[in-house]
């Protein structure tokens, strides 16, 4: 049984969420274009939990295209592949695409043009494999989820013991501007939905919802015209109110279920994991025809670009050649940033490349943005907290942000902010809400951090302390046990075949004052270590 | 190509504290109107008084905190205490009378706890209240209402009135109908026979219920553009027409209707343009609603059994006391913490 359009009455709503203008239409039209191989390809080291892969190429070496150059540390992070053909000509630091500007090494590959690849393993029944040779294949691809998070794929599929009942499909391209997953839909669809049924086949499960925003009606037709062919078991299109930020995935879950992702948890935990739709066609591609995750769809867009639209890109490509394709800048180009106006980050330099989570390239111009009016004191309008879509309390965070106060902070669930900036954007007194919680974010990380560290330090001094203790004690007792020996030798010297002494001489208090009394708190310290 | 950094996000706010203020203003005008057909132009002349006062006193403040002048001098948040004082005042209030009322509330009440969004209570009523317990007799001489008294003062016998301290003639003056009712009950006469004032005319008061019906419009046409939060009036009028009529059905020969309460006095005016003051309000939905009706129920209990005809000025100012506390308990739960 296909899926049909789902009643919007189904449908829950979250709190608050705000209207934007979208923009969808600046590079929505012009189909998908192909942008050619560039000559240099930076792929950057640096993966998430800001930890470094280990290259697995060397400078000279020729690669070919899908050949994996860096990965397996930490295991659990999938492998970078070189997404053409060429000589790894230098691992160095390079501009990271990063939200700080920070530099770090990235293997450098120039391109040969041949665009030589690796011979990739397809499979023809993928439900003839176990599952988890499946997920390998899918760890194996360099899969990580595409819609900007970035977490590795094979391990979103593995719930472990939190059985999942439903697989969503995010196709929520809630940010204004960024059009590459309706592009994908319309272009692709029948990859997605593939990729949808395989990775059901993985979870096991028996339900597939296709979260599409309402106001991309060429994708939904796209979807329904390929569901329509059948097929596509359990896998239902659900179009949801186009409402800032719906695409969020907890908020999608939310939209979609009417399950709340437990605080602290993960989708799982509500049952269900959320999949980007373009997550999906690559796990299609990697699981049937065990093709890396070598290129992605990219928005170019904004008014700083003369020509802008959506680009089938490999993974690697600095942005420079990118936006080169799009007729480079305008003169009025004044900012460039990556993902959406609402929680992309600016970039000082174009010199930094596309990666896997790489869904949009704004460049705005400052019309577009309109001057920032310096900010006024907040008056409390709650304006924010009515926006706000997790239901916090913006104003009150930023006093407690202002005010520096990490309980308050806690208890009023900083944490639980996902930096969406609605209550940015609502208010009045143009504070940068936004930014003080994403510092006051990373203070309290990094105090946590501090105070692990320190937990850790007095750890290792009081285990020192007490290892200490107890070697004076065991001295002591050895000392003691060594006396005990010679008197008993020269007892029986003296009075052979008595053995009184031994009993008199445990029973005797302690003889040297120091180390009996410094052994007595040493076994208080252990016990209560244990 | 380099360009230069800005944090997300990168689209700038729509509203603005200047515009809300102005949306305030706006929706002042129906109950102004109101007050001038009923009560003559001297509201006017006392809007101009204080707004002068207002204006004058911020930016004497703001220089001397060492504060730029531009930003909140235009932020329009002194301009609307200015006019709420204003509307409050009987409209030939001695000028003096004006100008220390909008001093007090601006300096005392606004700027020396640090200005605009840092003021505890209502500025306004802060200084509304000073008036009200320094000069009692000034701030209780209100006109007679345009359907009682059809000669209003005109323009040159206000001024002269208003600045040049010419003894109040008797018979244009009156007090207000809360005012009447709660001398007459409390002087044993019963409620039929106040009604017999015609000062009692239509649902709650001649004069008074068209600036209320005034207020109240424009209340509603703030609540469309979203300025203000429904539940504070919601909670303010639910409650005080509920606790009204139950105590008009237990004794209707004691208390007048609830219409009485809804359109007489400043309940509007409350409800809808004092009450919602954003700095001083509770900011949660629950918390609002609980302020709200701890409000209407406040107005109620002072009109009723308290020492002064109305209550909203004080109603106001002592709730102001308890919204931190009220924030405090009522934090909605966020995503994912639903009980």
């Amino acid at each position: 049984m296909a899926g049909t359009k789902g009643g919007m009455s189904r449908l829950s709503a979250f709190h608050g969420g705000i209207h934007l203008e979208n923009h969808k239409e600046v590079s929505s039209s012009g189909g998908l274009r192909i942008c050619p191989i560039p000559p240099r390809l930076l792929f950057p080291l640096l993966q998430r939990y800001g930890r470094n892969a280990r290259p697995l190429v060397s400078v000279g070496e020729r690669v070919l295209k899908g050949q994996p150059i860096a990965g397996g540390d930490p295991a659990a992070l999938p492998p970078s592949h070189a997404s053409t053909s060429g000589f790894i000509t230098a691992i160095e630091d390079r501009l990271l695409p990063h939200p700080s500007g920070l530099y770090g090494p990235c293997i450098v590959l120039d391109a040969d043009g041949e665009d030589e690849a690796v011979e990739f393993a397809a499979i023809s029944d993928y439900r003839a494999l176990p599952r988890e040779e499946l997920r390998r294949r899918v760890h194996a691809a360099g899969i990580v989820g595409m819609g900007g998070a970035g977490f590795p794929t094979a391990l979103k599929v593995n719930p472990g013991a939190r059985a999942a009942d439903t697989l969503i499909l995010n196709c929520a391209e809630c940010e204004p501007y960024i059009t590459c997953d309706d592009r994908l839909m319309r272009h692709a669809s029948a990859e997605v939905l593939e990729g949808a049924r395989i990775l059901m086949h993985i979870l096991q499960v028996e339900s597939c919802l296709v979260g599409i925003e309402n106001d991309m009606p060429e994708a939904i037709e796209a979807v329904e015209s390929e569901l329509a062919r059948g097929g596509h078991r359990g896998i239902e299109i659900v179009p949801v109110p186009a409402i800032y930020p719906t695409g969020s995935e907890k908020l999608l879950i939310r939209v979609l279920t009417g399950r709340e992702v437990p605080a602290s948890g993960i989708p799982a935990n509500a049952g269900v994991v959320c999949q980007n739709v373009a997550t999906a066609a690559a796990v299609y591609r990697a699981v049937l025809h065990g093709e890396p995750l070598l290129s992605r769809i990219v928005t170019v867009t904004g008014g700083g670009v003369p020509w802008p639209g959506n680009w089938l890109t490999r993974i690697g490509t600095p942005i420079a050649d990118l936006v080169q394709r799009c007729g480079g800048y305008t003169q009025s180009a004044d900012r460039l940033i990556l993902g959406g106006p609402m929680m992309g980050f600016a970039l000082s330099s174009d010199e930094a490349p596309i990666t896997k989570t790489t869904n949009c390239i704004l460049v705005l111009t400052a019309r577009e943005m309109a001057a920032r009016q310096p900010p006024m004191p907040c008056i409390r309008c709650g304006a924010c907290a009515e926006a706000c879509p997790v239901e916090l309390l913006p104003q009150q965070l930023y006093w407690y942000s202002r005010s520096d106060n990490p309980e308050r902070l806690a208890d009023h669930h900083l944490a639980d902010c996902i930096e969406c900036g609605c209550c940015d954007f609502v208010c009045p007194s143009h504070i940068p809400l936004a930014q003080y919680f994403r510092a006051s974010k990373s203070k309290l990380a990094a105090q946590r951090r501090e105070r692990d560290q320190a937990d850790q330090a007095r750890g290792r001094f009081e285990a020192r302390q007490a290892r200490k203790q107890r070697e004076l004690r065991e001295k002591a007792e050895a000392d003691k046990r060594k006396k005990e020996l010679l008197r008993r030798a020269t007892s029986t010297d003296k009075d052979a075949g008595a053995d009184t002494g031994e009993i008199g001489g445990l029973a005797a208090p302690p003889e040297g004052p120091g180390p009996s009394r410094s052994a007595r708190p040493a076994q208080h310290d252990e016990t209560r270590e244990s | 190509m380099r360009f230069a950094t800005a944090p997300a996000p990168h689209v700038v706010p729509q509203a603005s504290v200047r515009l809300m203020m102005l949306t305030v203003l706006v929706a002042l005008v129906p109950g102004l109107v109101a007050q001038v057909w009923q009560f003559g132009p001297g509201v006017l002349i006392q809007c101009a008084l204080a707004l002068a006062a207002a204006e004058a006193a911020e930016a004497a403040v703001l220089r001397w905190r060492g504060k730029p002048l531009a930003p909140f001098l235009l932020d329009g948040s002194g301009a609307l205490t200015a006019v709420l004082l204003a509307v409050s005042l009987p409209p030939i209030a001695p000028w003096w009378l004006t100008v220390f009322g909008t001093l007090f509330a601006i300096v005392i009440g606004k700027q020396l706890y640090g200005g605009l969004g840092h003021n505890p209570f209502n500025p306004a009523m802060v200084g509304y209240a000073v008036l009200l317990i320094s000069f009692p007799l000034p701030m209780t001489a209100w006109l007679l209402p345009a359907g009682v008294a059809p000669d209003q003062p005109d323009l040159t016998e206000l001024w002269a009135l208003i600045f040049q301290r010419i003894s109040v003639v008797d018979g244009i003056t009156m007090a207000t109908p809360l005012d009447t009712m709660k001398t007459q009950l409390g002087m044993g006469a019963g409620l039929d026979q106040i009604r017999n004032s015609p000062l009692f005319g239509g649902v709650a008061g001649t004069g008074w219920q068209w600036v209320n019906f005034g207020y109240l419009l424009g209340g509603l046409w703030l609540l469309r553009q979203g300025v203000i939060a429904w539940q504070i009036p919601a909670g303010f009028l639910g409650i005080l027409f509920l606790v009204s009529m139950a105590c008009f059905l237990a004794d209707p020969t004691a208390y007048p209707t609830p219409l009485h309460h809804l359109f007489g006095g400043a309940t509007m005016l409350g409800a809808f343009f004092i009450a919602t003051d954003p700095v001083t309000a509770s900011t949660t939905p629950k918390g609002r609603w609980i302020y709200g009706a701890l409000i209407g129920l406040m107005v109620f209990v002072i009109r009723s059994w308290g020492g002064y005809p109305d209550g909203v000025a004080f109603a106001v100012l002592l709730l102001n006391l308890a919204a931190p506390t009220l924030d405090h308990f009522t934090r909605p739960a966020p995503y994912g913490r639903k009980p």
